[in-house]
């Protein structure tokens, strides 16, 4: 199983001093808690992509391919990248060089974006959300795949004889994950394909995860990809943990209080009992997350978030030692010990080349090139 | 004998409410009207002064709390609803506005709706026409064509009624009843987590 840290890329005033870091300051915090991520032994950093303040986010594979270059072991993802007003060509150019830069340490998770706004300052129109999800994804798939691509949707402009460069590092397209919280159109759309399902899992009461989740592995098994409890899914949590679970209320109260997305609402005591939040100690925590496996079933991924609403990031990089001392190895063993057999891990990199039979050297190299005229093999002679 | 399940909104914030007095005399024509016509009723009844903190939580994080899903869930369950609000400032209050604005937006379509409102005088009558009405033709529910208001002198007649109020609601239960009574067993709201009734696969060759 796979734990890692998903963060929304947020700049929030921190409620108990009224500061708010700079844009500067929050991607530099940002690298060094991917850094951080790295150092205390959990596997996966995935960013947010965004285009509007409070939000720093908008350039995920700038950003991931400076923390490649930092980091040696960790996954780099998103949670979530655009799959609606990116252009699908920009996104299976850009990750697939991440992937070369990254040696495979790559994976994306697809979503449609939180704000209506964002469509149209993109060119396209929110109503149209799912089916450029559908459209966008089933290009982005073909490019991945298919050296030379001819193809005409609704929603962009044709292909004719395309070729998305670089190709994916050893002939194989990063895994994919989508991430929905309420549409089962897109729990859909990953059980066809047999990509992975990602739930926030953390603004909605478990509940509902549930049914999202039993939905996209009942159909996961309907389209062939194997047996219902083998589906591949991730589940968001959030968390803020002190030894004494007292202080870690105490602490993080001021936070949730005035959240941007649940602050002014219900109470931190209704709040955590209503959601997944936890909110306590190192013990309070592995037992709640546990749990999740009582309702979602073996699951493969576990992100939490934790660098959000204004905690100030040596806050954060606290938390960040907590889960690495305390919780994620007992968690890493307890999951473990109750997974069976027949339920796979997530696919990584290594694990999908090994399927497909081995790497291979996937360069397309052009017949002639365009400055000098000459084919590579002439270049070479 | 088929059971139908009425239930019953009622927006009224002080304890005694006439808004639940009036959605009370409003149950009792409409349980007798069903019973006239050989249906039994279930009564729910839904105080949204109970839910006012639920409601404003609702509106914050999205989804309603354990207390408030029950009340949702019997109303979007329900054969038919009674909806009685106060006026305030020329229209029901914000807490019923908020109640219906946290409901599946297909949750009452092609309901049977009763419609009552209470005010302190009857120059707030027609709010009843042109303010309630409308939300719930926005809804696609049914509404019967009687809606009752009833003001502060309405209460005055024999028996604590006007004999003209108590004419309106039998004459709207009456129409409440006509409906719920011809309806086939409460249609249940779409499963959105069924399976779909299209393969992804031609979906995707079809777009």
């Amino acid at each position: 199983m796979q734990f890692g840290i998903f963060s929304v890329s947020d700049i929030t005033p921190d409620p108990t001093t009224g500061r708010a870091p700079t844009e500067a300051e929050r991607i530099k915090a940002m690298v060094t808690i991917a850094q951080k991520v790295e150092e205390v032994g959990l596997d996966v950093f995935a960013t947010g992509e965004h285009h509007n303040p409070p939000f720093v986010m908008s350039s995920p594979t700038t950003y991931l391919g400076y923390v490649a270059a930092k980091t040696s072991t960790l996954l780099l993802s998103t949670a979530t990248t655009l799959i609606t007003t990116n252009d699908p060509v920009k996104i299976a150019e850009d990750y697939a060089m991440l992937q070369h830069l990254a040696d495979g340490r790559v994976d994306l998770m697809m979503g449609r974006g939180n704000t209506g706004p964002v469509y149209p300052w993109f060119g396209k129109d929110i109503r149209d959300g799912i089916e450029l999800a559908v459209e966008n994804y089933a290009l982005l798939r073909q490019l991945w795949r298919e050296d030379v691509v001819n193809s005409e949707g609704k929603f962009r402009t044709p292909l004719q004889g395309f070729t998305s460069t670089p190709r994916p590092l050893d002939g194989v397209p990063p895994f994919v994950w989508h991430g929905s919280i309420r549409s089962p159109q897109i729990a859909e759309q990953a059980a066809y394909y047999g990509d992975g399902f990602f739930h926030n899992h953390i603004f909605w009461p478990p509940e509902h995860t549930q049914r999202m989740v039993e939905f996209y592995r009942r159909r996961f098994e309907h389209y062939g990809h194997g047996s219902a409890d083998q589906a591949i899914v991730g589940l968001g949590g959030q968390v803020f943990m002190r030894k004494n679970s007292q202080d870690a209320v105490t602490e993080f109260r001021p936070y949730f209080d005035v959240a941007p997305v649940y602050g002014h609402g219900p109470s931190l005591e209704e709040f955590s009992s209503q959601t997944p939040l936890t909110v306590g100690s190192p013990q309070q925590v592995i037992e709640r997350t546990l749990g999740f496996r009582d309702y979602v079933g073996d699951y493969q991924r576990q992100l939490f978030l934790i660098d959000h609403a204004g905690l100030p990031l040596k806050t954060v990089l606290e938390q960040l030692d907590l889960l690495g001392e305390e919780v994620v190895p007992v968690l890493r063993k307890e999951f473990a010990a109750l997974k069976p057999a027949h339920v796979p891990e997530a696919p990584t990199h290594a694990s999908l080349v090994a399927a497909a039979g081995g790497a291979r050297d996937a360069t397309v190299y052009a017949a002639t090139d365009s400055v000098t005229g000459q084919a590579a093999a002439e270049v070479e002679a | 004998m088929t059971t139908r399940t009425l239930a019953v909104v009622s927006a009224g914030l002080s304890n005694p409410s006439s808004t639940r007095l009036l959605a009370d005399r409003l149950t009792a024509a409409t349980v007798a009207a069903l019973r006239a016509r050989g249906d039994d009723a279930t009564v729910e009844v839904v105080e949204l002064r109970a839910h006012a903190r639920d409601l404003a939580d609702n509106l914050v994080t999205g989804f309603p709390n354990e207390s408030l899903r029950g009340a949702v869930d019997t109303v979007s369950g329900a054969d038919g609803l009674i909806a009685v609000s106060p006026i305030f400032s020329a229209s029901f209050s914000g807490l019923f506005k908020t109640f219906f604005d946290v409901l599946d937006k297909e949750a009452l379509v092609g309901k049977p709706v009763l419609l009552g409102a209470t005010a302190g005088t009857a120059r707030h009558s027609l709010a009843l026409e042109h303010a309630m009405r409308p939300l719930f033709a926005y809804l696609r529910a049914v509404t019967v064509p009687t809606g009752v208001f009833a003001a502060s002198e309405d209460w005055a007649g024999a028996g604590g009624v006007d004999r003209a109020l108590a004419d309106r609601i039998d004459r709207a239960a009456g129409e409440l009843a006509d409906l719920v009574s011809g309806r086939p067993a409460a249609a249940r709201p779409v499963d959105p987590f069924a399976d779909p009734t299209t393969d992804f696969g031609e979906l995707l060759r079809g777009s």
